[in-house]
């Protein structure tokens, strides 16, 4: 047996697979054989971009106001039951990507792996790579169960390039009676407006920690942000306590970022937080704390009062 | 109403963490509650008084009879706990877990409500409650930031990429919560003392009729363990009340002002 068969979980936002999904499909494409991506709705929308990222067909399924968990995975156990069967399934590490792995896991009786960043096939053996300690260290973890694998990969792992392939052939899967598990149901869909770019495709990210000492400081933050044409993040600290919405975390249970340049505000660099931008091409600093871990991986680190250092930077932005 | 909420005990989070000679994560030290549960535990405790009677268990799975953590949540006023300790659970993956946990709410006879944090802050794998609840077959909902029940129907607010959902479930029914969906009390002194006598149910894998377990039981191995490369430090200046300049200097050598 090799890796003949891949699956890839793939996302679609305003009606374009998302980039991290993108980014899945081309990776599948590379470890070689057939690709089928599996998405909500219909499928013939987004045959086109994901063929033209190397897929070979896309299971489409229509599951309504159920949630994605538990409908996505009991269609995937129907199609492999029915013969079916990849031996690989690639998921986006994303709110509906863990749901939707958690819940076949237990269907297909097989493990999971979390938070990779990249994948090895070689003839039947899978390997992934999961950085752990804030990303100092690299843990290489074989798959020794049977097939199907499956793995979560997290976003910016790869990059996303076009095959130039021909749209994917659309196979339309209904979702099976779920019983109980499917009496989960959205009422509602609630969209958070932000203005400026999005924080995970942001050139530039401005975030704030604790540092600031109150949320009204916060401000400094968003105004420097619009200064650069970047977008605000935040520590997970400020998150927790209220100040900013969850959207606008960076870190291991936030975003992933790999800006041109991070500024750091306030922030001391906790592990949770460095995973999350120390992709980042260049790093800026400003903690009162000279010991604080965010200066082990600063380009430029500054050593002193975000309440000072932030004021005099956006208005001699504001003076050019 | 009952409610059971998973915990984990964990290596403190301020000290670096370490693998040992299995590359496994090193637990063998002084364990406390994740504080990504205290919001479970609080939230299992408002929802109770909410519904005007019943009670909070706990379930938890931890190396050496570990207890502490436990204390903690039972210091906040949990009723009781059920814990898996067994050396023949190390090196069980997420799955297994799952499977030890959801047996352990079984032996507590389920629970109209089960809670846990959406992932734990040293292992974060993040696939435990809803691995939890395939396996008990109930239906689920992660990631919720605002929580309440009303006439047996839980109604929360669904964390998403773009915002939010709202999402409706009966119950019985597993959610995972959010750190800072509630404010976690601090144990009161009298809770303190009252948690040393609250009864835990000490259990093995074996009791629980869970196989295979541990390193067996795990459809993963761990092939290395290595280094990353490390980023380099850059120039750490104090500021003097000009180092604002500096930034503006950066910024302009990167041509991105």
């Amino acid at each position: 047996m090799a890796i003949n068969n891949i699956w890839v979980f793939a996302q679609v936002s305003n009606g374009a697979p998302t980039s991290a999904s993108l980014e899945l499909v081309t990776k599948a494409h590379s470890l070689g054989g057939s690709v089928g991506v599996w998405v909500a709705g219909d499928g013939s929308a987004v045959a086109a971009a994901l063929g033209a990222h190397g897929a070979t067909k896309v299971y489409g399924v229509d599951y309504g106001s159920n949630l994605a968990g538990a409908a996505v995975a009991s269609a995937m156990k129907s199609v492999i039951d029915a013969g079916d069967s990849p031996d690989l399934v690639m998921f986006p590490q994303s709110y509906e990507g863990r749901d939707v792995m958690s819940r076949l896991s237990v269907k297909l009786d097989r493990t999971v792996l979390t938070n990779n960043i990249d994948i090895v096939a070689s003839g039947d053996s899978v390997t992934v790579t999961t950085p752990i300690f804030g990303g100092n260290t690299l843990v290489a973890t074989t798959f020794t169960g049977g097939a199907p694998y499956l793995a979560a990969f997290r976003p910016k792992s790869f990059a996303p390039e076009s095959t130039g392939g021909a749209a994917a052939a659309v196979q339309a899967v209904s979702v099976p009676d779920l019983g109980a598990t499917g009496t989960a149901k959205v009422t509602a869909v609630h969209v958070e407006e932000t203005t400026g770019p999005k924080l995970d495709e942001a050139d530039i990210v401005v975030s704030g920690g604790r540092g600031l000492g109150e949320s009204a400081k916060y401000e400094l933050v968003e105004q420097l942000a619009k200064l650069l044409k970047g977008a605000p993040g935040a520590s997970r600290a400020i998150v927790d306590a209220g100040w900013v919405p969850y959207s606008y975390q960076v870190g291991q249970t936030g975003k992933v970022v790999k800006p041109s340049v991070y500024i750091a505000a306030g922030i001391s660099g906790a592990t949770q937080h460095m995973v999350g931008m120390k992709g980042s091409k260049n790093i800026i600093a400003i903690n009162k704390d000279k010991e604080a871990p965010i200066f082990g991986i600063a380009d430029l680190g500054i050593v002193g009062d975000v309440h000072k250092v932030l004021p005099k930077l956006i208005e001699a932005l504001q003076g050019r | 109403m009952n409610i059971i909420v998973c915990v984990k005990q964990i290596p403190d989070p301020a000290n670096p963490g370490a693998l040992d000679g299995n590359n496994a994560l090193k637990r063998d030290g002084k364990l406390i509650l994740d504080e990504s549960d205290s919001y479970g535990v609080e939230m299992a405790l408002q929802l109770v008084d909410a519904a005007g009677g019943g009670e909070v268990s706990l379930v938890s799975m931890a190396p050496n009879s570990e207890t502490a953590g436990l204390r903690t949540a039972l210091a906040m006023g949990a009723a009781k706990a059920v814990l898996v300790s067994d050396p023949a659970l190390q090196g069980s993956d997420a799955l297994t877990t799952a499977k030890i946990l959801a047996a352990a709410v079984q032996r507590l006879g389920g629970a109209d409500l089960i809670i846990a944090a959406t992932e734990s802050s040293d292992g974060y794998t993040g696939t435990v409650p809803e691995q939890m609840a395939e396996v008990l077959g109930l239906p689920s909902v992660t990631f919720a930031k605002k929580v309440s029940i009303d006439g047996g129907v839980l109604k929360a607010d669904r964390q998403t990429e773009a915002g939010y959902d709202e999402v409706t479930c009966p119950l019985p029914a597993l959610i995972s919560v959010t750190a800072g969906v509630v404010e976690p009390r601090y144990p009161s002194f009298k809770g303190i003392m009252a948690a040393k006598s609250k009864p835990v149910d000490e259990v093995k894998a074996s009791d629980l009729g869970v196989t295979p377990v541990g390193w067996d039981g795990a459809g993963q191995k761990i092939t290395s363990v290595t280094q990353a490369e490390a980023r380099a430090a850059g120039e750490v200046i104090e500021d003097d009340g000009e180092a604002f300049g500096k930034i503006v200097a950066f910024l302009e050598g990167l041509k991105v002002i």
